[in-house]
């Protein structure tokens, strides 16, 4: 089939014309053993970037918010019964003017305990308010929750699940910061450690505070 | 031998059963049901395109989660309202993210998912075309220059000397 491409014997020795023509065509010898190692370099490739994940510490599970740098979403909550003389609701409007921390927390909720003398630290700063949206809880619990543990919000929303839909909330907590202009410009999901609040949360109120 | 096989069919049909059943149990209850079934089955094909972000691997329409049936109520709600198909889903977008729909929309930031499977493909298939196409050249050549008498005979010497030899 192909041997019109092959030139006729005659013009050298049959051992060199055969063994050339071989390699010519194949590719040769050293291209092929290059060769041999690109999957092995293809593996490192990969190992390398599962490496980087694995070790960055990331959690997949963690999602960005879809809201950063956006206005606030609209809504308006109901103060916690019975609290309606202690403690507003809380509404888009009163994101306005501070640089506010609206923190979604629970009586029931474990990780919220963990962060609440973070959430208190907080809101013992100076220019910064700080907000919270109770989410889907009893308000005997969450008043005697906050009696025990101390009550570092300035207002109070009560969410029975439509608020935290409309700020893109999935798990508890999740807090955010709001800038004056009513812009939200982070979110943490999650409890904020002692670390979390030095490494992440103070610097952004910080530059937000300038 | 065939008795195996058959009942590995058989434990494969049981699978497959077992896997269809499990799809068609919904975590949609009862209460959260539109009187309008016509609404009622977009809502359920609207849920089924959204994710449950607690769980992540489920559809709302699929979930026990709590979130999982506040978005269904919303969802509804939203139909109730007037809203089309789309709408809803871009409501649903605009406070979770392109994460919160199980199939990923194409747009550039996507691209290398959609379409990497199919480069891949592409090139790994001229890349097998231009490997067989030579190995096939070169046994052409092969048959086009029989070995000599004497090439022969060092082809012999050689592999008989491999045993004994290195």
């Amino acid at each position: 089939m192909a041997s019109n491409e092959v030139a006729p014997n005659e013009l050298a020795p049959d051992e060199v014309k055969v063994g050339k023509g071989v390699e010519e065509i194949a590719g040769g010898r050293r291209p092929t053993r290059a060769l041999y190692l690109l999957p092995v370099g293809i593996f490192m490739l990969l190992a390398a970037i599962v490496a980087y994940f694995m070790l960055s510490g990331r959690d997949p599970r963690l999602l960005p918010s879809a809201l950063i740098d956006k206005p606030a979403p609209t809504f308006k909550l109901a103060p916690i019964a019975g609290w309606e003389n202690r403690k507003p609701g809380l509404a888009t409007v009163d994101l306005k003017g501070k640089v506010t921390v609206v923190n979604f927390f629970a009586s029931w909720c474990v990780p919220c305990l963990a962060e609440h003398p973070q959430i208190v630290a907080l809101s013992k700063l100076k220019g910064v308010q700080v907000v919270g949206i109770n989410y889907k809880d009893k308000p005997e619990n969450a008043k005697a929750w906050l009696t025990r543990h101390g009550n570092p919000y300035a207002r109070i929303g009560v969410d029975g699940g439509r608020g935290a839909i409309e700020w893109g909330v999935y798990g508890m907590p999740e807090t955010f910061i709001v800038d004056r202009t009513g812009r939200i410009r982070f979110k943490h999901v999650g409890p904020i450690v002692p670390d979390i609040l030095n490494q992440k949360i103070l610097p952004v109120i910080r530059k937000l505070s300038k | 031998m065939k008795r195996r096989a058959g009942l590995a069919l058989l434990a494969c049909v049981v699978a497959l059963a077992a896997s269809l059943a499990g799809t068609s149990a919904r975590a949609v209850e009862p209460n959260e049901v539109l009187k309008n079934p016509a609404l009622e089955r977009r809502a359920r094909a609207i849920s089924k395109r959204l994710r449950c972000l607690v769980c992540q691997n489920q559809s709302i329409d699929d979930s026990n989660a709590g979130l999982a049936r506040d978005l269904r109520v919303l969802v509804r709600e939203r139909l109730t309202a007037g809203d089309s198909n789309e709408a809803v889903i871009r409501f649903v977008v605009a406070r979770y993210g392109d994460f919160v729909l199980l199939r990923p929309p194409v747009k550039p930031v996507t691209y290398v998912l959609w379409f990497g499977p199919i480069l891949i493909l592409l090139f790994g298939g001229a890349g097998a075309l231009v490997f067989l196409r030579r190995r096939q050249a070169a046994g052409a050549i092969a048959a086009a220059n029989p070995l000599s008498a004497e090439e022969h005979e060092r082809l012999e010497a050689l592999l008989a000397d491999k045993g004994s030899g290195s």
